[in-house]
């Protein structure tokens, strides 16, 4: 055991909103917005929190209106000052592109990496791994036993893959992505806490940042996911958008768990 | 616009009556460009993209940013024709702010490439040990290590990183260091030529303070000639 940390790094903490066409969903409840369906006011409304990064996940499912989200992109790069990362139905490196350009740091590959797994590469070797995050949505094969392993599923989570998470995320980082925003499909919404044995075994199998994604209902959840689950960043989306909690408890909780947070 | 005419005005001299300061953001298709614009604009400076060194002219200063591969970008800057640029602003004195790959390949070289950086910085630019997660992606400690008005009021701060190589922590250039399995480079300076390896325009309110502390140097620059061409 060395007594220096390796990295000084901060945990992130990062509210998700779902976005169609150009709408935030599932309704935002916490603060006095002028209009709480608009990504751009939310954006930086999460930026003056303290929110480390924000992740955009596009839900819009009619193609006509699928480039709205350039604009939003676009706008929230005005009023946002942290990174932004856009997910949902990023297919090609040309996607990607067009996100980067329009203002996206990073660009998330879900259904489209697991169709065509060299999607990543081609990302990697031409935007940089650094703006390629590889979101991984995870089932437990078993709810009961986690030795049992992880199902990748694809499209929103309603087609099973048969592939194993764990090796499917140890091949995204292979391929060049930088990242993996993992979502454990299990615990999604029930505020259980994060699936602590899929983080361990998905930050076990890579050297990139995980993202830990799906149950936090608490701080001490949060808090949990960094220190017991290895990952290097936290999400979190109605939590967050209802007020249940805010930026700022989760890194007073993280901090006295003994996590490095960045403090405005 | 006439050539010379305007020649005779890179950079524009000081003590103009507009006193916000007129900065070149570089643009040779090196990532998120629009970010860097905007924040510099958010931080009280005129900012436009420019794609050709001509373009420069009547800027007060010059910004480097830059996303991606050491070697493309150079490659790219080079065919652009920026290099000379630089290498005048530099020579004269005037304002160069460098961000993270655009702050890479103002050094000599990097172990990304082959390609030989530009050399307005001395060393190399070396990988992250890969005892840590590279890239190493996320927000990090700032330690001052040397006094300079870049960094005035963010020491101990928190800001945006993304990158996978960074500069040494050693020499007389280096500003501030931040730590990732090693201590590495994180702003430096030689003369005019400043540059960080975070991203100031994705760092919220410090980096607003590290654009404003920018500008702040801009408007007090060195009133002579601008450089010879």
């Amino acid at each position: 055991m060395s007594a220096k940390p390796a990295t000084t790094l901060a945990a992130r903490v990062i509210p998700c909103l779902d976005v169609d066409a150009g709408r935030v969903v599932k309704g935002v409840g916490f603060v006095d917005l002028r209009d709480a369906g608009d990504p751009v006011e939310l954006a930086a409304v999460y930026d003056a929190e303290g929110a480390d990064e924000l992740v955009f996940l596009d839900i819009t499912a009619s193609s006509d209106e699928r480039d709205t989200i350039l604009d939003v992109v676009a706008a929230t790069a005005e009023q946002a000052f942290i990174p932004l990362t856009v997910g949902g139905g990023v297919r090609s490196v040309d996607d990607a592109r067009a996100l980067l350009r329009a203002g996206a740091d990073k660009t998330a590959f879900n259904t489209a990496a697991v169709a065509r797994p060299e999607v990543l590469s081609q990302a990697a070797d031409a935007l940089g791994s650094q703006c390629v995050v590889a979101a991984v949505d995870a089932r437990r094969r078993d709810q009961q036993d986690p030795a049992a392993g992880w199902e990748v599923y694809t499209h929103g989570g309603r087609t099973a893959t048969g592939r194993d998470a764990v090796a499917w995320i140890a091949e995204c980082a292979a391929r060049g992505a930088g990242e993996i925003l993992l979502t454990s499909m299990d615990r999604d919404g029930s505020k259980e806490g994060f699936d602590l044995h899929l983080l361990r075994a998905a930050t076990g199998a890579v050297s990139v940042p995980v993202i830990a994604s799906g149950g936090a209902g608490t701080a001490a959840h949060m808090a949990a996911g960094i220190r017991d689950g290895g990952a290097a960043a936290v999400l979190a989306a109605s939590i967050f958008h209802f007020g249940e909690l805010r930026v700022a408890e989760v890194k007073d909780a993280m901090a006295e768990a003994g996590v490095a947070v960045r403090r405005g | 616009m006439s050539g010379e005419a305007q020649g005779q005005r890179e950079p524009a001299a000081a003590g103009d009556a507009d006193e916000t300061p007129t900065v070149a953001v570089l643009d040779y298709g090196a990532g998120n460009l629009r970010s860097a614009q905007r924040a510099l604009q958010r931080a009280g400076a005129h900012a436009r993209l420019i794609t050709a060194a001509a373009d420069a002219q009547g800027a007060d200063a010059l910004v480097v940013p830059g996303v991606g591969h050491f070697g493309q970008c150079v490659r790219q800057l080079r065919a652009q024709g920026f290099e000379p640029l630089l290498g005048r602003w530099a020579a004269a004195g005037w304002p160069v702010l460098g961000i993270c790959v655009g702050m890479q390949i103002l050094f000599e070289s990097s172990e990304e490439d082959p390609e030989p950086g530009l050399g307005l910085l001395p060393g190399v630019v070396r990988r992250l040990p890969d005892r840590v997660s590279v890239p190493h992606m996320g927000w990090n400690v700032l330690t001052v290590v040397r006094d300079d008005p870049l960094v005035a009021g963010v020491d101990g701060a928190h800001a945006y990183f993304v990158h996978s190589y960074a500069p040494e922590a050693g020499g007389d250039h280096v500003v501030a260091t931040s730590f990732h399995g090693v201590a590495f480079g994180a702003v430096v300076r030689a003369g005019s030529v400043a540059a960080t390896q975070f991203h100031p325009e994705k760092s919220a309110d410090k980096g607003r303070r590290v654009l404003a502390n920018f500008l702040t140097g801009v408007a007090q620059r060195p009133a002579a000639c601008g450089p010879a061409r």
